[in-house]
C-alpha cells in the first residue's frame, strides 16, 4: 500500500529540504488541514498535492496517507504552507474524559448516537 | 443474533485510496479511538467493518538518541524507528469525524502511539485466546496512563474460552469492561466501539459523582 517503505532517505531528504524538525509541534494525527488556495506554478510537488487533497478538510494522517509519505516528514510539509497562509489547521479539542470530563458532555452523546447509527 | 446482518463489503465504485469520501466543508473537530493488539489479532478487520473509508495506511517515524553510548561515526547515536498503522474513520455529523486507528500494541512500539493518541477518547485491547500475552503491555500501559479502555475478545465465531477464563488469564481489573466479538462483523465491530464509549461516560459520570 504505501510505497515510501524502504525508500531511499535521500529522497524524503530532499522533500523536506533536509530538516527532520522544526515542524509544528500542535499538529496532532487527526488536526485537520483546510487548504486556503489553489497550487500554483512551481510550487513543490508535495505541497501542490497538499493543496489540492484539502480542499476538503482532511487530517494530518490521512493526508500522509495519501501522499505516501511518513506522518513526521508530512507535518513539516504542512507546517511550511501553514507558516505562508495556504492552508489553515482545525486543531482538535481535548476529548471528554475522566480527567476532563467537562471539555465538551455532549460530544459522547454524539459519538453514540451515530454509532447506533452506523 | 441481529436481523440486519450487512456484509462489512466496501461499497462499490469506493476507490482503494478512499478519496471518493471527502469530509463536509464544515467539519471542525475530529475524535480519535485507538485500537491496540498483537499482529493478526483483526485491528484492522474490525476498523474496515465500521469505517466509511477503506483503511488507510501511513507510518510514523521517530529518531531516538541512542543508548549513550560514544559514537566514533557520530551518525550512529541516533535510532529511527518506523511503524506502520491503519486508519479509517466516521463522519459523527456535519461539524464531527471520528477516527480509528488500528496499532500494534507492543512495547517496542508504543512511544509512538503516546503521540498519536494524545487526546483519543479511549481504547480497545483486541485480544486473541492464542496469543493473550501480546496484549499485556498495551493494558499495563493503558491503565498507567489513565487512559479509559475495554478489552474486547475478537473469537471470530470460535467460543472455546469464557470471558471469565479470558479475563483471569489476563488478570484484568474488574471495572474494566471485557466484551466478545467478531471483528468481521459490522453489528460486532460497533457494539465494541459502543461499550467502549458507554464505558467512557460511566468513568466520567463515576467521577463527577
Amino acid at each position: 500500500m504505501s510505497s515510501h517503505r524502504g525508500e531511499s532517505p535521500d529522497r524524503l531528504y530532499v522533500i523536506t529540504s533536509g530538516r527532520s524538525s522544526g515542524a509544528d509541534d500542535s499538529l496532532d494525527a487527526v488536526t485537520l488541514i483546510v487548504a486556503e488556495c489553489l497550487p500554483t506554478q512551481g510550487m513543490q510537488s508535495e505541497h501542490a498535492e497538499i493543496l489540492r487533497l484539502c480542499v476538503s478538510p482532511m487530517a494530518v494522517v490521512e493526508v500522509a496517507a495519501h501522499l505516501r509519505l511518513p506522518v513526521t516528514v508530512v507535518r513539516i510539509l504542512l507546517t511550511d504552507l501553514i507558516d505562508t497562509g495556504r492552508v489553515t489547521a482545525r486543531h482538535p479539542a481535548p476529548a471528554p474524559s475522566p480527567a476532563h470530563p467537562l471539555a465538551s458532555p455532549d460530544v459522547l452523546e454524539k459519538v453514540l448516537v451515530a454509532l447506533h447509527n452506523l | 443474533m441481529h436481523s440486519t446482518t450487512s456484509e462489512p463489503a466496501p461499497e462499490p465504485g469506493t476507490p482503494p485510496d478512499g478519496s471518493a469520501s471527502p469530509l463536509a466543508d464544515s467539519t471542525e473537530q475530529a475524535l480519535k479511538i485507538a485500537v491496540v493488539g498483537g499482529f493478526g489479532v483483526g485491528k484492522t478487520t474490525l476498523v474496515r467493518s465500521v469505517s466509511e473509508i477503506r483503511p488507510l495506511t501511513t507510518e510514523e517515524t521517530m529518531t531516538r538518541a541512542g543508548d549513550g553510548v560514544d559514537d566514533l561515526s557520530g551518525v550512529e547515536g541516533k535510532r529511527t524507528t518506523t511503524v506502520a498503522f491503519d486508519f479509517g474513520r466516521i463522519t459523527l455529523d456535519a461539524t464531527s469525524v471520528l477516527y480509528l486507528f488500528g496499532a500494534p500494541g507492543q512495547e517496542r512500539f508504543w512511544f509512538l502511539w503516546d503521540r498519536l493518541f494524545t487526546g483519543a477518547l479511549g481504547a480497545v485491547v483486541l485480544v486473541d485466546t492464542r496469543r493473550l500475552e501480546d496484549s499485556f503491555y498495551a493494558i499495563d500501559r493503558l491503565e498507567a496512563q489513565g487512559t479509559p479502555f475495554i478489552v474486547a475478545h475478537n473469537d471470530f465465531g470460535d467460543t472455546e474460552h469464557t470471558l471469565d477464563e479470558v479475563r483471569s488469564a489476563l488478570d484484568l481489573d474488574p471495572a474494566v469492561p471485557l466484551v466478545r466479538c467478531d471483528a468481521r462483523e459490522r453489528e460486532s465491530a460497533k457494539q465494541v466501539l459502543i461499550a467502549l464509549v458507554h464505558h467512557v461516560c460511566s468513568l466520567i459520570t463515576r467521577r463527577a459523582g
